[in-house]
C-alpha cells in the first residue's frame, strides 16, 4: 500500500475509539458483555489511550456484537464478536490498520450489504454516540434547523411539499399537505405529536433510530414546529421499548441543556418544548386519534374522523401527528433541500424507505434504499434467504394488518402504488418472512386473533367481526366440516371480510381482511382439512 | 384487585402530586404507580379520581383498557413472550407452549412460589432476531427452550449491570 509523507498512517491518540452497539437487538445478542469487557481491557491497559462509544447499530444485525475501531482508513469491523474474543483483536496496532483475525471484516462501509445502501435519514444511526450533541454536530446535525430558522414558516411547508415526503408510519399520507393545514388554522396553542408506538411486527425502524440517532428526530420536531408555529412536542413512546425511552430522555435533557429546546431556542424568539409519554401496550394506539386520546390520559379509543388531527388534534387543538422516520427525515430535507430528497424513489413514492427484514431470514436487519426495489431483490440479494435453509414461501409486508405475498408476487416494487395494485401495503416498510413450514390457515386465523386481543372496540364490525371471524376461520380448518360447511364458511369469512372493511372505522378492522383473503386467496391448501397428525408438524 | 398497605398508600399520594398538573396526568401516574409498587392497587383508584377530577369508573376504564397495567402484584420476574408474526416465524408458537408448560402457567398467571408472571406481548421489535422475550427491562432474542433455561437459572443467580 503506497503511503504518501503527508499520510497520517496512525491514528492521534485523542480519536482512539471502539465502538459497541446499545441497541436493543445488539444488546440481546450480548453487546452488553462485549462492551464490559473493552472495558475492562482499556482499563488494565491505560497505554492504549482509547474510549469506548456505545453507539447505535449499522442494522447488521446477524454480525452484531460487532466490534468497531477507528483507524486512518475508517471504521474496521469484527463481528460477531463474544467477549472472549476481544483481547485478541485490542492492541496498539488495531487503531492503525485493521487487526489479523478470523472476525475480521475488513472496513465497515465497504462491506456490500451496507456500501449498496441510501442511507439519508439513517446517516448517522450506528455511527455517532446518539446522545452527544457535539458528535452529532460534527456529522451535519442541526445544519436543517439553522436553515429552517432563514425561512418563513410558509417557506419550510413549501420546502417539505417539495421533498414529496409522505407518511412514513404506513398511511403514506403527503406530509407538506398535513402541515398546511395546520399552518393554516389560526394562531392558538398548537402541537406536534410523534409517534413512536411502532407496534407493527416486523418493523424496528422507529426503534433503532430513537436508539441510534434520537437527535435527528428532535431536531425534525422543532423545524416541525417552526413550520406550523406550534411551542409543545410530545413522543409518544411504545412502553415495550424501554430502552429507546432511556436514550430519548438522555437526548433531550442534552438538547436542553444545549439550548435546542426551551424558551428562545438557539437565542431566537423561538421556543419549542418536548417531552416523551410512555403508551402502555396497545397496539391501538399507533392509530392516530387513539393516540391522541391515549396522551389526553383516556382509553385509546379511535375518535371520528372529521374533525381531522390537523385542525382539532391534542386537547382539541390543531395537531400534527408524524411517524418517527417521517420526522427524522425533515433535517434532511431543510440541510440537503427538498429537491435533493424528491430526486429519489419512483412515482409518486418519493424519498428513501427504511426497509426492515425480519422473520425467517439469514440476514435480518434495516435496509434505507430509495422506493423502487423489488421484494425479491430484497429477500435474496440483502435477506440471502430463509434463517432456517429451508425454501421460503410467504412474506408479510406491512405489519400485522398487511398481505401475505407468494412467490409469484415477489417481483412487485416497493412503492406505495404497486403494492397497492396488488392488494397489498408498504405500511412501515417491515417484511416478515416465512418457510415451507408456515400453516397460512394459522396465520389467517392469528390476524383475526390479534384484531380480537387489540381492537379498541368503539365499532361493531371490528369488535365483534374478529371474534366471528377466529370462530368461522375454525369451522373452515376442521375436520368435522363436510365440503358444503367448508365452503358456506369460506362464503361467510368473505361476507364478514368486506364487513370489517367497509364498516370499521379504522385501519385495525378494515385492513385485517387483507392478511385473511391473501391467506385464502394464495394459500388455499392450507385450509383444507388435514390429517391432526400432518397439520401438527 | 389488590389494595397496598399504608407505605404504598404515601408513595402513591406522593406520585399523584409530582404528576397531577402534567396535562393528560393519567398514564404518567399509572406508569410511576406501576413502576414503584409493580402493580395499581385498589386503593390508589380514589385518590387518582380525585387528583384528576375524574370518577373511579373512568380510572379504572382507562386501566383495563391498557394490557401493560396490572391490578395485582406480579411474580419477582414477568416474563413477556412475543406473539408477533415475525417471531411465529421462527417457532414462537412452539416456544410460549414450552415456556408456558415449564413454568406450569398461562398467561396472565403468577407462578406458585410468586417467582415468575408470563404475559403475552405484540412485538418487542426484536424481529430480525425472533423470537424475543422481554424480562424486565432485558429483551432477549433468538430464544430456544434451552437458551430460556439458560437464562431462567441466570436470573436467579447473578445479575449483570454496565457502569
Amino acid at each position: 500500500m503506497n503511503h504518501s509523507p503527508s499520510d497520517n498512517s496512525s491514528m492521534p491518540l485523542a480519536s482512539r475509539k471502539i465502538f459497541v452497539s446499545l441497541d436493543t437487538t445488539a444488546r440481546s445478542r450480548g453487546s452488553d458483555k462485549v462492551a464490559i469487557q473493552v472495558k475492562n481491557i482499556l482499563n488494565s491497559q491505560p497505554e492504549l489511550a482509547a474510549t469506548l462509544v456505545r453507539n447505535g447499530s449499522r442494522g447488521m444485525f446477524w454480525l452484531e456484537p460487532l466490534l468497531e475501531i477507528n483507524t486512518p482508513k475508517g471504521r474496521v469491523a469484527y463481528g460477531p464478536v463474544k467477549p472472549e474474543d476481544i483481547n485478541d483483536i485490542i492492541n496498539l496496532q488495531c487503531f492503525d490498520d485493521a487487526v489479523k483475525h478470523p472476525l475480521c471484516l475488513g472496513l465497515t462501509e465497504e462491506l456490500p450489504w451496507f456500501k449498496s445502501q441510501q442511507r439519508l435519514t439513517f446517516a448517522r444511526v450506528g455511527i455517532i454516540d446518539p446522545i452527544d450533541i457535539d458528535d452529532y454536530i460534527n456529522h451535519g446535525g442541526f445544519v436543517g434547523l439553522s436553515n429552517a430558522f432563514a425561512k418563513t414558516a410558509q417557506q419550510l411547508v413549501d420546502e417539505v411539499k417539495e421533498s414529496g415526503l409522505r407518511g412514513r408510519g404506513g398511511a403514506a399520507f403527503p406530509t407538506g399537505i398535513k402541515w398546511q393545514t395546520v399552518l393554516n388554522e389560526p394562531e392558538q396553542q398548537k402541537y406536534i405529536v410523534c409517534n413512536a408506538d411502532e407496534g407493527d411486527s416486523g418493523t424496528f425502524a422507529d426503534r433503532m433510530l430513537m436508539e441510534g440517532d434520537p437527535l435527528v428526530l428532535v431536531e425534525g420536531m422543532i423545524i416541525a414546529g417552526l413550520s406550523v408555529g406550534a411551542d409543545q412536542g410530545y413522543i409518544y413512546l411504545r412502553s415495550e421499548y424501554p430502552q429507546a425511552h432511556d436514550i430519548l430522555n438522555k437526548a433531550i435533557s442534552n438538547a436542553k441543556a444545549a439550548g435546542y429546546l426551551g424558551n428562545n431556542i438557539c437565542g431566537t424568539e423561538h421556543s419549542f418544548h418536548l417531552e416523551v409519554r410512555l403508551g402502555a401496550g396497545a397496539y391501538i394506539c399507533g392509530e392516530e386519534t387513539s393516540l391522541l386520546e391515549s396522551l389526553e390520559g383516556k382509553r385509546g379509543l379511535v375518535r371520528a374522523k372529521p374533525p381531522l388531527p390537523a385542525i382539532e388534534g391534542l386537547f382539541g387543538q390543531p395537531t400534527v401527528v408524524n411517524n418517527v422516520i417521517s420526522l427524522a427525515s425533515v433535517p434532511y430535507i431543510l440541510s440537503h433541500g427538498g429537491a435533493s430528497y424528491r430526486d429519489f424513489g419512483m412515482g409518486r413514492s418519493r424519498g428513501t424507505l427504511p426497509i426492515q427484514l425480519a422473520g425467517n431470514i439469514a440476514q435480518g436487519g434495516l435496509v434505507e434504499l430509495a422506493f423502487g426495489i423489488s421484494l425479491n431483490e430484497l429477500l435474496q440479494q440483502y435477506g440471502n434467504g430463509c434463517k432456517s435453509k429451508r425454501a421460503m414461501r410467504s412474506v408479510q409486508v406491512g405489519g400485522p394488518l398487511g398481505a401475505y405475498l407468494p412467490a409469484d408476487q415477489w417481483d412487485t416494487a416497493l412503492d406505495y402504488e404497486e403494492f397497492a395494485s396488488i392488494g397489498a401495503v408498504l405500511g412501515h416498510g417491515g417484511i416478515v418472512v416465512f418457510d415451507d413450514t408456515v400453516d397460512m390457515a394459522a396465520q389467517a386465523r392469528f390476524a383475526m386473533e390479534f384484531c380480537e386481543v387489540e381492537s379498541c372496540g368503539k365499532c361493531t364490525p371490528c369488535r365483534i367481526g374478529a371474534v366471528r371471524g377466529v370462530e368461522v376461520i375454525d369451522k373452515i380448518i376442521s375436520n368435522e366440516s363436510d365440503e358444503k360447511q367448508r365452503q358456506d364458511s369460506v362464503n361467510l369469512l368473505h361476507d364478514l371480510c368486506d364487513t370489517m372493511e367497509f364498516g370499521s372505522l379504522c385501519a385495525m378492522g378494515g385492513m385485517t381482511p387483507f392478511p385473511v383473503r391473501s391467506a385464502l386467496k394464495y394459500f388455499p391448501d392450507d385450509f383444507l382439512p388435514q390429517p391432526l397428525t400432518e397439520k401438527a408438524q | 384487585m389488590t389494595a397496598t398497605n399504608e407505605q404504598g398508600l404515601q408513595q402513591i399520594a406522593t406520585i399523584i402530586e409530582q404528576n397531577q398538573t402534567l396535562p393528560g396526568a393519567m398514564l404518567p401516574i399509572l406508569h410511576a404507580i406501576q413502576n414503584d409498587l409493580s402493580f395499581i392497587p385498589s386503593n390508589a383508584l380514589p385518590l387518582i379520581a380525585k387528583a384528576l377530577n375524574v370518577s373511579k369508573a373512568e380510572v379504572h376504564g382507562v386501566i383495563s383498557f391498557y394490557h401493560h397495567f396490572r391490578t395485582k402484584e406480579p411474580g419477582t420476574h414477568v416474563i413477556e413472550i412475543c406473539r408477533g408474526e415475525s417471531c411465529q416465524a421462527m417457532g414462537s408458537r412452539a416456544l410460549e407452549e414450552n415456556i408456558k408448560q415449564s413454568l406450569s402457567i398461562d398467561y396472565h398467571q403468577t407462578s406458585k412460589d410468586r417467582q415468575y408472571t408470563l404475559e403475552p406481548v405484540y412485538c418487542l421489535g426484536n424481529c430480525a432476531c425472533s423470537p424475543a422475550i422481554r424480562i424486565g427491562n432485558d429483551i432477549h432474542g433468538e430464544l430456544d427452550q434451552q437458551k430460556f433455561e439458560q437464562i431462567l437459572a441466570s436470573l436467579n443467580t447473578y445479575s449483570l449491570e454496565l457502569t
